[in-house]
């Protein structure tokens, strides 16, 4: 990723581990609250982390989720091992979803996860190969600038 | 509304959150479904909700909701209870089903709340 990162972390997400689902979005809002960033902020890039650390959960055998921090924005990789999405723009779109009713019943699974990614990003580029793996790379802004594109 | 009287009016059992009894909320969110907890609630909104996962514990955190009622009697797992605990995010148990609680708090002056984009 670009330039010199004013601060660094990788934390690891389990494939199928509903018990600990969302534990690195909560530890990563934590560590965000340390640096003292806008709690709105915190609060739009939390729920991204969380979407895609689910989204880890429910479909992938595992992933790295690294957080880092520059002056003007916060960038995060979700990068995972797992089945890949075949048609990216389908899985983008409110409502599509491939989840099974047992994950709809622990409260996920209704096709909002990507599209609640996108809305509370400043920029969403999402990349897969299938039978490898996805990575969701997002950022958020700490300062008001046009969004690219 | 203070979450000491929506306690009350719901005769909740508390699990998590004691010392915040006095917290006041005005908007209240109602879902089973954490993806449109997360999509439309507001920050600061009370979540009632039918699911007792880990991942409604989760959600009220990343989303800064002020506490949760799980309806219908359900019983988070200890893991969901020692999040909450850890955090000091009041979570609150009622036997009354979703219905019942969301009219019990609509007659007492809660409001709903969807975000509007
Ligand atoms: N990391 C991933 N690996 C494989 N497939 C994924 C991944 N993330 C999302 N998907 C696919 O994209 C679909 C839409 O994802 P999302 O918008 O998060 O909704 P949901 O998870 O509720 O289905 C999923 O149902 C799944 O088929
Ligand atoms: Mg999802």
């Amino acid at each position: 990723m670009d330039g010199e990162s004013l601060y660094r972390e990788t934390l690891r997400i389990k494939g199928d581990d509903f018990e600990h689902g969302g534990e690195a979005a909560t530890q990563v809002k934590a560590l965000l609250k340390q640096l003292g960033l806008p709690s709105t902020l915190i609060r739009r890039l939390s729920i991204a982390n969380f979407e895609a650390e689910m989204n880890v959960v429910m479909y992938a055998r595992e992933a790295t989720l690294d957080v880092l921090v520059y002056p003007d924005l916060i960038r995060v990789e979700v990068a995972d091992r797992g089945p890949g999405i075949a048609d990216i723009a389908w899985a983008m779109q409110e409502g599509h979803s491939t989840a099974t009713e047992a994950m709809r019943a622990r409260g996920f699974g209704a096709g909002l996860g990507l599209p609640n990614i996108q809305r509370n990003t400043d920029e969403l580029e999402v990349k897969s190969d299938v039978g490898v793996g996805t990575t969701l790379r997002y950022a958020v802004y700490t300062t008001p600038r046009p969004k690219p594109g | 509304m203070q979450l000491r009287h929506i306690v009350s009016v719901l005769t909740c059992e508390i699990l998590s959150g004691a010392e915040r009894l006095g917290l006041e909320v005005e908007h209240c969110f109602a879902a089973d479904l954490m993806s449109d907890v997360l999509a439309s609630a507001p920050h600061g909104a009370l979540l009632v909700t039918g699911l007792a996962s880990p991942q409604m514990v989760h959600t009220a955190e990343v989303a800064d909701l002020a506490a949760i009622v799980v309806v219908a009697g359900k019983r988070p797992g200890d893991e969901a209870i020692s999040f909450a605990r850890q955090r000091k995010l009041p979570l609150l148990l009622t036997g009354l089903s979703m219905f019942e609680a969301c009219s019990g708090l609509s007659a007492h002056g809660l409001r709903g709340a969807v975000r509007k984009e």
